[in-house]
């Protein structure tokens, strides 16, 4: 039994609880909403100010001098070409690195060294890869190249496509696996053609994913492609993208300049965030 | 089927698994000498300024390019500044956001919310740059900075963080931004983390009648510190890491004579972006690659510390970035 104080005092304790709990939950909502905010503030802005400098010229006319007329086409071709050909050379290295971690080799200090390294990779400022690219290639063949963001750009695709299909591959039954080799399946047909063919949706999101994340990158591009005032398919020869068309338009004083940054931030986040969403969708049912 | 061209069949397979199995080791092999060449190739390229200068690089706050008189502190300040900044702002934050997603929503909401805080961590930096540049800034300077600096003015210790032309650039609006680029990512990690402690340590607490707060403070926290601290550390790795959106706002400049968080300053990456492709061989060039070694240092020592706590919590788990 208790007495009436001891039960006075209980009733309070569970009011300050609840009370707590309630102020805590309340804060959590406010976290929730304060992040979904900026989204939107974000995004609306977006919209509202890169619509207004969208036109066709935009799409169909090169960069132009200040204050005159023009687009932004050389910068969308620049970017699309290396954000391509990046991906072109960074996935298939980035594919069979994960296939290594995940079917040849999990436990060595090897794989190990390497994961941990790739996680490293995957998270490092993308200015050092910049940096690395320009001393590496830019300084030597002393001249900015689109060959030079190609490279930078890819080694930011590897560490990314590796984390995913490594994880995706993982996520594959052995029973799979054992079956084929029980068929008497040679190593390199079952993990082409059963557990890659398995994991593929996974795969592919990785890819994706890279693709949207190189996309808007620029830092690894001011030192190693460069830009470009003109058209250029030569990658020889500094190339625009449209990252760095925005950096340079958005930080002038000319007013024809900045409406094309915002177009073009419009034009690469809708590409981004449609990259990422068209990802979300590939692995819904997975999860 | 003779029997030499059953030999050369079942031979077949080994060798192709032989070609195979080194196409994936060679990958596997040059992504773990990625790390090592670019550590070796900063290091060459920065060797005339660390010979020149040693560690008092990190302790000088003159940055002369014309005189050639280099010292890094400044952009190094900088950079710590907005980074912690960034993680004072982010780390409750997310925390509520991780809470909310994993204790408090309604299921049929998990996925869309989850989703749309993933996607902030999807916008490009450069968006965010000229976004913070063109429209967070002035909204900044006008609704938060005069009014601070006008209730602050006279008082002593404080009014010194809030001196400074309120111009919506500078180390706090590069910290808010940064702030908001590193939710998700800390976010991401302790919903993930939140996830897995074992449903039945919650639910005994649950029936014990403890609030939503007290399980989430007293059991899931004790549970996934590790995971958490893990979880800041990789937002701080991104924070001291991020280039363009810094570089939008901080405003360049290279002095370090106040403590006002209104002040424009320099970070390590906002130096490099803006100063390198300019920079001629030579010295300053060096000086620069001497500062893109400090920061991939820096952000290497974070994240390793991050990957070695997460990974205590997460053995076998699908990890995200």
């Amino acid at each position: 039994m208790i007495t009436e104080q001891q039960r006075l005092v209980r009733v309070q304790k569970f009011a300050t609880r609840k009370r707590v709990n309630i102020i805590a939950t309340t804060l959590a909502l406010m976290a929730m909403l304060f992040g979904l905010f900026w989204l939107f503030w974000i995004l609306i802005e977006t919209v509202r100010l890169g619509i207004d400098g969208l036109t066709i010229a935009t799409l169909t006319q090169m960069t132009p001098p200040p204050n005159e007329e023009g687009g932004l086409a050389n910068a969308i071709y620049g970017s699309f070409l290396m954000v391509v050909l990046a991906t072109c050379v960074g996935t298939p290295i980035g594919i069979m690195a994960g296939i290594y971690l995940a079917e040849f080799d999990t436990k060595s200090w090897f794989a190990s060294t390497t994961r941990f390294v790739n996680d490293i990779l995957l998270s490092a400022p993308s200015i050092v890869i910049g940096l690395f690219v320009y001393a590496v290639v830019v300084s030597r063949f002393k001249s900015f190249s689109g060959y030079a963001g190609i490279m930078a750009l890819s080694l930011i695709v590897i560490p990314v496509v590796i984390r995913t299909t490594e994880n995706m591959l993982q996520l594959v039954p052995a029973g799979l696996r054992e079956a084929a080799y029980a068929l008497g399946a040679p190593k390199w047909k079952v993990v082409l053609s059963i557990t890659l063919t398995a994991a593929r949706a996974g795969v592919i999101t990785g890819v994706l994913l890279a693709v949207a994340r190189i996309a808007g990158e620029t830092a690894p591009l001011l030192f190693t492609a460069l830009s470009n005032q003109f058209w250029t398919s030569s990658l020889g020869e500094p190339m625009a993208s449209l990252p760095v068309t925005i950096f340079k338009f958005a930080m002038s004083p000319y007013e024809n300049w900045q409406k094309l940054a915002w177009a073009g931030v419009f034009l690469i986040t809708a590409a981004v965030l449609a990259l990422n969403i068209l990802a979300r969708i590939l692995t819904r049912h997975k999860s | 089927m003779t029997q030499t061209s059953l030999k050369k069949q079942a031979r077949s397979g080994p060798m192709a698994d032989k070609v195979f199995g080194f196409f994936a080791k060679l990958s596997a092999v040059i992504t773990l000498s990625l790390l090592a060449a670019i550590l070796t190739s900063l290091v060459i390229s920065a060797w005339p300024a660390i010979s020149k200068y040693g560690f008092s690089f990190l302790t000088s706050t003159v940055w002369d390019p014309v005189q050639e008189d280099f010292g890094g502190l400044v952009m190094i300040y900088g950079t710590i500044a907005t980074s912690l900044i960034a993680l004072i702002i982010a780390v409750p934050v997310s925390f509520g956001i991780a809470l909310f997603l994993t204790e408090l929503s309604p299921s049929w909401l998990k996925r869309p919310l989850g989703t749309a805080i993933e996607l902030l961590a999807a916008v490009p930096s450069i968006v965010y740059g000229m976004w913070g540049l063109l429209v967070f800034g002035p909204v900044l300077a006008e609704y938060v900075q005069m009014p601070l600096q006008a209730a602050f003015a006279g008082v002593p210790f404080l009014g010194a963080f809030v001196s400074g032309p309120p111009v919506g650039i500078g180390i706090l609006s590069a910290g808010i931004i940064l702030a908001i680029m590193i939710i998700p990512f800390i976010s991401a990690v302790m919903r993930d983390v939140f996830e897995v402690t074992p449903p039945l340590l919650k639910e005994s607490a649950y029936g014990l009648g403890a609030t939503t707060w007290e399980v989430v403070s007293t059991v899931v926290l004790p549970y996934t510190k590790a995971g958490v601290i893990g979880g800041i550390m990789l937002g701080l790795g991104r924070a001291i890491g991020e280039t363009m959106a810094v570089t939008f706002v901080i405003g360049n400049f290279n002095q370090l004579d106040s403590l006002s968080l209104f002040q424009a300053a320099n970070s390590i990456t906002s130096a490099l972006a803006n100063e390198f492709a300019e920079a001629g061989e030579g010295l300053h060039q060096a000086a620069l690659m001497y500062l893109g070694l400090v920061l991939f240092f820096i952000t290497f020592v974070i994240l390793s510390l991050s990957k070695l706590l997460l990974s205590q919590l997460r053995k076998g788990e699908g990890a995200k970035t």
